[in-house]
Parts: C-alpha cells; structure tokens; sequence
C-alpha cells in the first residue's frame, strides 16, 4: 500500500497504492517516519497517487500525521499532489486552527482540593434540601389557608398510577414476603414443636414493619422514580421554566399534590400489603405446617396488637412523604439533558430507600422508648 | 395597572446588565431599550448568550449586576407581588413550544386562566378555542402535545404565550425546526398580531430572513467581544454597519478561507 522512491536528492516520493477502503492492515506511520529520518534528510515531500484506487478516513490521518511531522521539521509537503477529494479534506481539517485554551487538559484535583470540593458540594446540597423543606412547608401552609393552585384531576390521576395500579406489584411481593417469613421461621420453630408461632412471628412481623417497609421500597422504585423522571423531563423540555413564567410555583403544582397522593395512599397499600403478607403465611401454615385454618386464624389475631397496626401504617404515611418529596426535589434539580434525567431517577431511588430505613430506624428507636 | 407603570418610560429597558454563570461572565455593559409596540430582535451568533438574555428578561435568571425596568419599574428590586404582577404581562414562546404533556392543547391554554382570571368554564374553553384559532389549529382543542407535529406544537405554544392578553411577548428562536413556509407564516404571524394586539415583541433569533422582515430595532450580541457590539434597526445596520462581524452576520459573508473562520460555533 506504500512505496517510497527518491527521484532526485532532498525529495522523497510517497507512492500509495492499492485500495486503502477494504481495511486490513493498514502501514503504520513509523514507516514512513523511518524514511524521513534517513540521511540525506528529504525536503519536500511529494505524493504519487496513481496507484490509489480507494481511500477513507484512515488515510486521512495517516496523511495528517505526515504533514504534522513535516512542519515540526520543516520539511514542505506537496499536497498538489494529492486527489482533489483528499485535498479537500485536509484543506477543511487544518482552515480553522486550534483554538489557544479549548484543548482541556487532564487536571489531577491534588487530596485537599477534592476534600474541599466535597465538603462544598455536600454543603450547597444541604443548602438545597433545606430549602425545598422550607418551600414545601410554606406550599403545605398554603394548602391548609385554601390558597394552593393545583387542579384537583391532577391529584386524581396521580392518586390512580400512585395507588390503585400499584396493587398488582404490592399484592405479589407481600404475598411472598409473608411465604418467605413463615417458612424460614418455620425451620427453627419446628425443632421446638412450636410451628403454631409461625403466626405470630408473620403477623407482628408484617403488621409492624415489613409491610410498611416493602410497600415503601416499592413505590420509591416504583413512584419515586416515575416521579423524578417526569419533572426532569419537565424541566428539560423547558415545561418548568413555563409554569414559572406564568407564576405558577412548580412547587404548588407539582410537587404538593404529589406528596398528598402518596400520603393518602401509602397507608392504604400498607393495610392492604399487611394482609397479603400474612396471607402468604396463611398458606406457608395450613399447606407445608398442617396447622389448623381456625387455629392459625385466631393464632394470628390474638397476635397483633392493634399498635402494631397504627405503627406500621404510620411509618408507611412517613414514607410516602420522603418518597414523594425526593422524587420531585431529584426532578426539579435536574439538569437538561437526558443523561441527567437518568442520573437524577437512579439518585430519587436510592436517595428514597436509604431514608425509607434511616426513617425506620429512628421511628423503631422512637416507639421503643415509648413503649408502643 | 396604569398608575402603576410609567406609560412614557419605555416598555423595557436594560441598564449595564451583566450576565455570568458562576464565575464565567458572558456578555457585559448590556444597556438598551424597547419601545411599546416594537419588535425587538437579539441577535447573534451561536451561543453568544442570546437565550441567556432571554431568561434575564422573562425573570428566570438573575442578573449578575445591572437592572431591567418595565415601563419605569425595577423588576429585580419591586416586591415578590409587583414583580408577579409584571410578569403576568408577559406571554413567552419556549424554544421547543414546552407545552404541558399531560394537559391538551386546550388545557394548556386554559390553565393561566383558570390561575388568574374568575371566568367560568365555557368562557375559559371558548377563548381557549379562539386563541388556537387565531394561530390556525381550530378544531385541535382536545389534541394532546404529542400527538401534533413540530410547527403545531411552536404555534400551540405561542397560542398559549396569548391566553393572557399579554402586553410583551417573548419567542426564542421561533423559526428553529420549522420549514422555510412554516417559518414564514410563524413570522407574519407575528406581525399580526403585533399590529392588532399591539404587544410588544422580543424575538430571539439568528434566522436572517425572519430578522429583515420583522424587525424594528436590534441588539446584536458577540461572543468573542463578550458585550453587545450594534444596536438599531437591522436593514440600517446592514446599510451603515462596519464591525466585520455584524456585516459578515447580515450579509452571510465570510467563508472558511478567509475572515474570521473561529466565528463559526464559537460558543461557550
């Protein structure tokens, strides 16, 4: 594909042949970097290119590396001589000459400069959290005095993708919760003879966290993220900004009815997942325990306290709020493009489920103390 | 709302504003007027800071320094009530139209409204359906925004920067993603409306043809020189102007070879 000739002293000739399209092993530019650095060191360099029958990109800047290494050294290269077509394109590569500073140069952040970095970043989105708390405060405040500005079909639809077409997916992952609880407990308490608690641990087990818990790790994968991801798009479409120029708060028009929908429907999907999952444990004991349909019946509510109950659907109204609120708060700060409109979905989720279990946390800590 | 505003004053009028996003200033000393019923075009290459100064006069963005007035009154210094008040007399055509995609066309008229207004539902559904008259979509009142093409969309959108009989409306780029014929009737459009609305109107645009047939006064931005470099009607500037780049602008002069090759994309 390259042949070398030298015609007459100080003057090398660069044959290219063959067709440079078909791929393969295309020359390296060290060959032609070997004969530019044989004495006597040429001074022109010409191109014969009537053995050239196709050419692409990758000849290009093999070219591109020739006249590069020919003006650090001065050596003149004669693109005359080229086809009109390559010619052309070099003349486009080189007419707009590389801007002073656009080049970005690889900076290494020296362990402070990151710390510091961090440590603002961590605190301009403390700033950021805290006053959209506050907004929503005010937008709540406004809700109670009547002044808030959202159409109520809004509320309606939210409340029905938020509440009812969840059932499906609460019912199946309640219900194999519940399997699940009562068959690894069934193990240890079957050593005992005592498989009859099966109805205890899967009753008070649910009824007072894990159906709340599930539940909320289910619309924060669920909801949370459909939220952030509609008000991201929102904000990338400009959808935002248009709200805000006819003075109308994101805040009261999306975020608040939002919130409201999963406060309502939270609890209610935790009732609901509450008696799917002792359901499943319901089956685990009358099929796999042979225990009794009655006795387990009243196994299970001589079991549960009716606090249990009040607990559970309280955590599950918590978690409805931080998941609304992190999902809209998620939308809102995100930038406008659709990478970020990913970011901000998968940083909604995660951000929702660790505070779904600080939150649980500190309200088990808190009924603990109150002896609930 | 006459004793509020200054009538005389002109409609806006910017005071040595300076944009800037953090610590990067993108254009400075930025000092112009508008008068009522004008149309005013702020031109400019790509990414000169034209949409930013968009976003500076509609009050999404906060100017870094400098004030801008409307008819007399400092929006950035008014109360958060006055400062509503002026930007209810705005009505602004998004670049991509931004209309709400889960409300109708209809809908999306309706909402400001339903916000601002004590009419009654049909009357708020009638003067939805006149307004998308007026822009040429009768009978697409119950259409969603993904159901209609692009230049629907833009004209959906401008039927909704009217649902408030607003005093200025803002395009940003409104010829973007139309057809040189769409784009002529959007910019005839305009015209009308000007004429019988008697609006002002700001329009954001680097389209050559729109900015000759519509405009009556001009800004024109310059990245590299990070300030305004011409002002006026845009036929004068094209007569009398002598910054290369402001005439290589108008005349689509310059060409890869010669000129000012690192004007082309030069942005930030």
């Amino acid at each position: 594909m390259l042949q070398f000739s030298r015609p007459e002293a100080g003057r090398l000739v660069i044959s290219l042949l063959g067709n440079w399209r078909e791929g393969g092993d295309y020359p390296p530019f060290a060959a032609v970097q070997n004969q530019l650095e044989q004495s006597p060191a040429p001074l022109h360099i010409a191109f014969d290119c009537s053995g050239l029958t196709g050419w692409n990109s990758v000849l290009i800047t093999f070219l591109i590396d020739i006249i590069d290494y020919a003006q650090r050294h001065g050596i003149a290269v004669e693109r005359e001589s080229l086809p009109p077509g390559i010619a052309g394109l070099l003349k486009l590569a080189y007419a707009v000459p590389e801007r002073a500073g656009a080049r970005q140069e690889e900076v290494r952040p020296t362990l402070m400069e990151r710390l510091g970095q961090a440590v603002y970043g961590l605190w301009i989105s403390t700033a950021e959290v805290l006053s959209f708390i506050g907004e929503a405060t005010a937008a709540c405040g406004r809700l109670f005095r009547g002044r808030v500005r959202f159409r109520r079909r809004e509320l309606l639809v939210i409340i029905q993708e938020s509440g009812i077409q969840a059932l499906p997916i609460v019912s199946l992952i309640s219900v194999l919760v519940g399997l699940i609880l009562a068959f690894v407990g069934s193990i240890q308490l079957s050593m005992f003879g005592a498989q009859i608690y099966i109805a205890n641990l899967v009753g008070i087990g649910i009824f007072r966290q894990m159906g709340a818990i599930m539940t909320g790790v289910i619309m924060a994968g669920r909801t949370g993220a459909a939220f952030a991801a509609q008000l991201g798009t929102m904000q990338t479409t400009e959808e935002i900004d248009a709200l805000k120029t006819l003075g109308i708060p994101p805040m009261d028009y999306l975020v608040l009815p939002r919130m409201i929908a999963l406060f309502l429907m939270m609890p209610l999907l935790c009732l609901y997942a509450d008696f799917m999952g002792v359901l499943g444990g319901f089956i685990v004991g009358v099929t796999m325990l042979d225990l009794n349909f009655l006795e387990y019946y009243h196994q299970t509510t001589g079991a549960i306290r009716l606090n249990d109950m009040w607990v559970g659907l309280f955590m599950s109204a918590v978690f409805g709020v931080l998941i609304a609120a992190i999902g809209c708060l998620r939308g809102l700060q995100c930038e406008r493009s659709a990478a970020a409109v990913g970011k901000a979905t998968t940083s909604a989720v995660v951000t929702a489920i660790v505070a779904i279990v600080i939150a649980t946390a500190a309200i088990t800590v808190l009924c603990n103390i109150l002896g609930i | 709302m006459s004793d509020y505003f200054d009538i005389n004053a002109p409609h806006i009028a910017v005071k040595d504003l300076i944009m800037a996003y953090g610590d990067f200033v993108l254009q400075r000393n930025l000092t112009f007027t508008i008068r009522r019923g004008e149309i005013f075009i702020i031109m400019g290459g790509s990414g000169c800071g034209k949409s930013t100064l968009l976003k500076h006069l509609i009050g999404l963005k906060k100017p870094a320094r400098g004030e801008i007035y409307f008819h007399g009154r400092n929006y950035w210094q008014a109360e958060e009530g006055d400062r509503e008040k002026i930007t209810r007399t705005f009505g602004v055509l998004y670049q991509g139209g931004a209309l709400w995609s889960s409300l109708t066309l209809a809908e999306n008229i309706a909402l400001p409204l339903e916000e601002y207004t004590e009419l009654s539902a049909r009357q708020i559904r009638k003067i939805a359906a006149l307004k998308l008259a007026l822009v040429g979509l009768k009978g697409f009142e119950d259409y969603y925004p993904a159901q209609i093409s692009g230049g629907m969309v833009k004209r959906a959108g401008l039927a909704r920067a009217m649902a408030l009989d607003p005093e200025i409306l803002f395009f940003d780029e409104p010829s973007a993603g139309l057809d040189p014929i769409s784009s002529r009737l959007l910019d005839d459009l305009i015209l009308q409306l000007r004429d019988s609305l008697g609006a002002t109107i700001v329009v954001v645009t680097h389209e050559l043809a729109s900015i000759f047939a519509i405009a009556d006064n001009s800004v024109f931005l310059d990245a590299a020189a990070g300030t305004m470099i011409a002002a006026g009607d845009p036929k004068s500037l094209l007569a009398e102007a002598t910054d290369p780049v402001v005439r290589n602008f108008l005349t689509r002069g310059g060409s890869l070879a010669d000129g000012r090759p690192a004007a082309i994309g030069e942005g930030c």
